[in-house]
């Protein structure tokens, strides 16, 4: 299978260990990512506060350039990246005025390449591939699936699972032979981007996140997000020296967890980067 | 040569303010066949009316023209006059020079032209309009209630009472309805069961009320006066005739464990149940899905147990027909399905209702306060028994959200949640509630006092905001929200949390209304003719509705609306004869081809194909024939016949045609 990919800022840069992680796992089922060609930034949290327009534009370029390159499915494994390009594609959908504006601007056309964020883009290889793909299954993994805020809001741009009570992460992990915990937290903000502004907001969002996890069983969180990884990994150690609790959480891309059941190595898959829990 | 009289009105200021009247009258009057002209200011008024009286009389008038408002409005009125005066009031015509012309223009010249020419297009009208007589219909004199609430039930009682039998369709195996269930009612208190059964026992018994329960309508023909419905009689492998309603047939199922559609989940009851001890008729019911002897063919102990053999592991569905000439809809709400529904309106998963136990809607907390409920009355919360400590109210859940698709207010919320939390402090003493709500909407008699004493007096902690999110935590609910008058975020542990989920029609209800050709607003509630002065009528002579499936109403309103309903009922059935307007379709049977296009493009069923037979009793001809009964003049036959042989009486092709050759 071909998918398109959009890495997007993130996975060439702090999050690279996700791009190593998504590329063995995805390789390993078989999947063959074809990195968009010249693609820009998504507009991410700056350009809608900043406009509108900007931020329909930016997303809407890299539709542009895939629908070019022949692509009709594009990964976008970051959160925010695929919610831009999902709301850019349906902006243009339902705008016709727009539309025409976004062909004068970035020659970009409604319609074009369907958007895939992580989950969807391995619901997409299909459940039962990887059940059979699986080598070693993960029987004792409890594991807390974590989608954050933006994976599935706003629903109508989303377009993906239950808003408030989603399953497919779950689904996921299952077939991996793991146990998907029942936790309250799976769709709350980490505190996002705040990391840089206000460390404080994240590290008390996030710290309540690892709390409920642990309170539930969990030995670990599955992230299918970026900034979520950043916020409950990195300043995992930061939380636990101003809270004064002890986790040791091991905060996992979905596709680690993918890439350990199918055999790869914890190091093939860039799990060795990670900054907290027990494999670190 | 036509002798007509055009009245041309003031309507106060609303016509005559952009209308030069007096020129009108000066031009109209040029009109050849017009005798007579004039204005005055009201000419609805009992001076105005005296005017058209006189004049008809004097001037020996053939045809009358009233310039003035939308025939909507009076045309009626002034036809009475034209009668009242010896003219065949369908020689009266209203050209409507205020909605169509004063209201929307500002040139006083070109509005004036404007109201000549209306005018001259209806006195071309007149001359051509031919006297009609109203078409007289026999009456069934008897009545169908579909629904056994407590608006059904007091319809059906209202119009009994007053001498005419009444046919009662209910859906469930007992009549009462939602009230049946209820715990206290508000702003009384008053028990709920207390005030409704002796009405359910009254319905059980009264002479002229047929009780058709555990039964649907499955089609009806006709028209008012005369409808005839088909009841479907859903089988209850249980003869009621036989029945004596022991209940040893309950006590000896082995199936126990299913859950009470009565207790909306909350108990259990047997495969063969009755709904709730005093169900009317007192009579149990299998239910086909559970029990074994019908699933799998191995037990029948409670034909065992049944002294009376009234128990038919065969019984099948049974199709009556009833003739009523009138139908009252009283087929009441459900609540809506939180998290659970399907299409747009789906929402609220963050309250997470059907996967935390502890969080219920307020009919099934109604059944945790009722003393015929499975607690006995008593507060225990579903997952463990425990009495709660402390519960969250949540109001307006699906209603008044644009996110979520119900835009509109359930009306009844504030109130019963209000309730709720007196209910709930009388049996907990050192319990809490605590609301979340958006507005208090306590309009009503004794409402607003109420509500202030379930905070004053009983303590309930009121919140103006919303709950973001609900979770679970060793045992709690952790239930997350907003004080937006306080401006701060607030977080309560709760053990019981209880969501006043919006009001929606029943299932099955646009079904039903299509069978009626009754409408529907876009949320499914019936659709009343005139939201004020029509507010029990539909737009289908002889159909009637009310209650909650009109719209979220209270128990005083409903059956205050059911009195209404019943009152027009009853209007329908006091005469014989009905009369009806005569400007409906005709079809020139002599000329008719028969190709029934007419038959088919007609949206009331109102042709039929008929056969023309000589004395001999051999078949002339076929034709398409007009049922005057079911006509609603709409005038789709006229635009399919290809001959021309199908015209509408008051609007006939020649009329027509003679006002618009007026125009040119």
């Amino acid at each position: 299978m071909n998918l398109g990919y959009y890495p997007g800022c993130s996975l060439h840069g702090s999050s690279d260990d996700y791009q190593q992680s998504l590329k063995a796992c995805l390789g390993a089922l078989g999947v063959s990512l074809k990195e968009l060609d010249d693609w820009i930034c998504c507009g991410a949290t700056a350009a809608h506060t900043l406009n509108r327009k900007l931020s329909i534009a930016l997303p809407a370029r890299n539709l542009a350039l895939a629908a070019r390159q022949g692509c009709d499915e594009l990964l976008a494994p970051c959160s925010m990246c695929s919610l831009q390009l999902k709301k850019a594609r349906k902006a243009m959908a339902e705008d016709l005025a727009l539309s025409a504006e976004m062909a004068t601007i970035v020659e970009a056309k409604p319609g074009g390449a369907r958007v895939l964020n992580l989950i969807e883009a391995l619901e997409r290889v299909g459940l039962e591939t990887i059940k059979t793909a699986v080598k070693t299954p993960l029987k004792d993994f409890k594991v807390a699936c974590y989608y954050g805020c933006l994976l599935t809001r706003p629903p109508k741009v989303a377009e993906f699972d239950d808003c408030e009570q989603p399953e497919s992460m779950e689904r996921i992990v299952s077939a991996l032979g793991a146990t998907p915990v029942a936790w309250n937290y799976k769709t709350e903000c980490c505190g996002a981007g705040m990391t840089m502004a206000s460390e404080e907001t994240v590290l008390e969002l996030s710290h309540k996140i690892l709390a409920d996890a642990a309170a539930h069983g969990a030995q670990s969180i599955a992230v299918a997000c970026p900034m979520c990884h950043v916020n409950l990994d990195m300043k995992q150690s930061a939380i636990e020296a101003r809270y004064g609790s002890r986790y040791g959480m091991t905060i996992y891309y979905l596709c680690d967890l993918v890439g350990l059941a199918l055999g790869l190595t914890p190091r093939a898959l860039g799990i060795n980067r990670h900054f907290a829990g027990r494999t670190a | 040569m036509s002798r007509i009289g055009v009245f041309v009105c003031w309507c106060g200021e609303n016509i005559a303010r952009v209308v030069d009247v007096d020129r009108v009258v000066e031009e109209v009057a040029k009109l050849p066949g017009v005798r007579c002209a004039v204005n005055y200011k009201y000419m609805c008024s009992e001076p105005g009316q005296t005017m058209i009286r006189e004049r008809i009389a004097a001037e020996k008038l053939d045809g009358v023209v009233v310039a003035s408002c939308s025939p909507h409005m009076h045309l009626k009125t002034f036809r009475k006059a034209a009668q009242a005066a010896g003219l065949n009031p369908y020689l009266l015509e209203v050209a409507n020079i205020r909605e169509q012309c004063s209201w929307v223009h500002s040139d006083r010249n070109q509005a004036t032209e404007k109201a000549i020419e209306l005018i001259r297009i209806s006195v071309a009208k007149v001359k051509n309009n031919h006297a009609l007589e109203p078409i007289k219909v026999p009456v069934t004199r008897r009545a169908m209630v579909v629904g056994g609430g407590v608006a059904g039930i007091q319809a059906a009682l209202d119009i009994a009472d007053a001498g005419y039998e009444v046919v009662m369709v209910e859906r469930e195996p007992s009549i009462g309805g939602k009230m049946a269930g209820l715990s206290e009612t508000f702003p009384t208190l008053d028990c709920s069961q207390c005030i409704l059964t002796p009405r359910m026992v009254d319905v059980g018994q009264h002479p002229r009320i047929k009780l058709y329960t555990y039964s649907e309508v499955e089609a009806v023909e006709g028209f008012v006066g005369n409808f005839e419905v088909t009841v479907r009689q859903k089988a209850r492998y249980v003869d009621i005739t036989k029945c004596t309603g022991c209940g040893e047939c309950s006590k000896a199922c082995p199936l126990k464990k299913n859950k009470s559609e009565f207790d909306f989940g909350m108990g259990t009851r047997p495969a063969i149940y009755m709904p709730f001890p005093q169900a009317v008729p007192a009579r149990p019911v299998i239910d086909k899905n559970v029990c074994a002897m019908l699933t799998r063919g191995k037990c029948g102990v409670c034909a065992k147990k049944c002294a009376a053999g009234a128990i038919n592991y065969k019984d099948e569905d049974k199709l009556v027909k009833e003739k009523v000439g009138a139908v009252v809809l009283a087929t009441g709400y459900k609540l809506y399905s939180i998290g659970k529904q399907a299409g747009p309106i789906a929402g609220y998963g963050e309250y997470g209702y059907g996967k935390y136990k502890d969080v219920i809607d307020s009919l099934q907390f109604e059944r945790l306060l009722s003393a015929s409920g499975p607690t006995s009355g008593k507060v225990k919360r579903p997952s463990d028994g425990a009495t709660p400590k402390n519960v969250v109210f949540i109001s307006c859940v699906g209603s008044r959200d644009n996110a979520k698709g119900l835009t509109y207010c359930s009306k009844i919320c504030c109130m019963y949640t209000a309730k709720h939390t007196m209910l709930y402090k009388h049996k907990v003493h050192d319990g809490q509630a605590h609301v979340f709500y958006m507005d208090i909407r306590s309009a009503g008699k004794n409402y607003d006092e109420f509500v202030r004493r379930a905070i004053e007096q009983d303590g309930a902690k009121y919140y103006r905001g919303r709950v973001s999110k609900i979770t679970e935590q060793d045992g709690k609910l952790i239930v997350r929200g907003a004080d937006t008058l306080a401006g701060e975020p607030v977080t309560i542990e709760a053990d019981l949390v209880v969501l006043a989920a919006a009001m929606r029609p029943a299932d099955g209800v646009t079904e039903l209304a299509q069978k009626l050709n009754v409408g529907c607003d876009q949320f499914g509630f019936l659709m009343e003719s005139h939201p004020k002065l029509r507010p029990v009528e539909t737009n289908t002579a002889g159909v009637y509705i009310c209650g909650a499936a009109q719209a979220p109403k209270d128990i005083p309103e409903s059956v205050a609306q059911a009195s209404a309903a019943a009152s027009k009922v009853q209007i329908t059935l006091s005469a014989a004869e009905l009369t009806r307007e005569p400007e409906i379709a005709r079809i020139d049977e002599k000329l008719c081809a028969a190709c029934f296009r007419c038959y088919e493009a007609c949206p009331y069923h109102a042709i039929e194909k008929a056969e023309v037979r000589n004395r001999k009793g051999e078949l002339v001809k076929r034709t398409a024939r007009v049922n005057p009964g079911l006509c609603m003049g709409c005038g789709t036959c006229v635009s399919v016949c290809p001959s021309k042989n199908a015209d509408i009486e008051g609007f006939t092709e020649q009329e027509t045609y003679a006002m618009i050759e007026s125009l040119i």
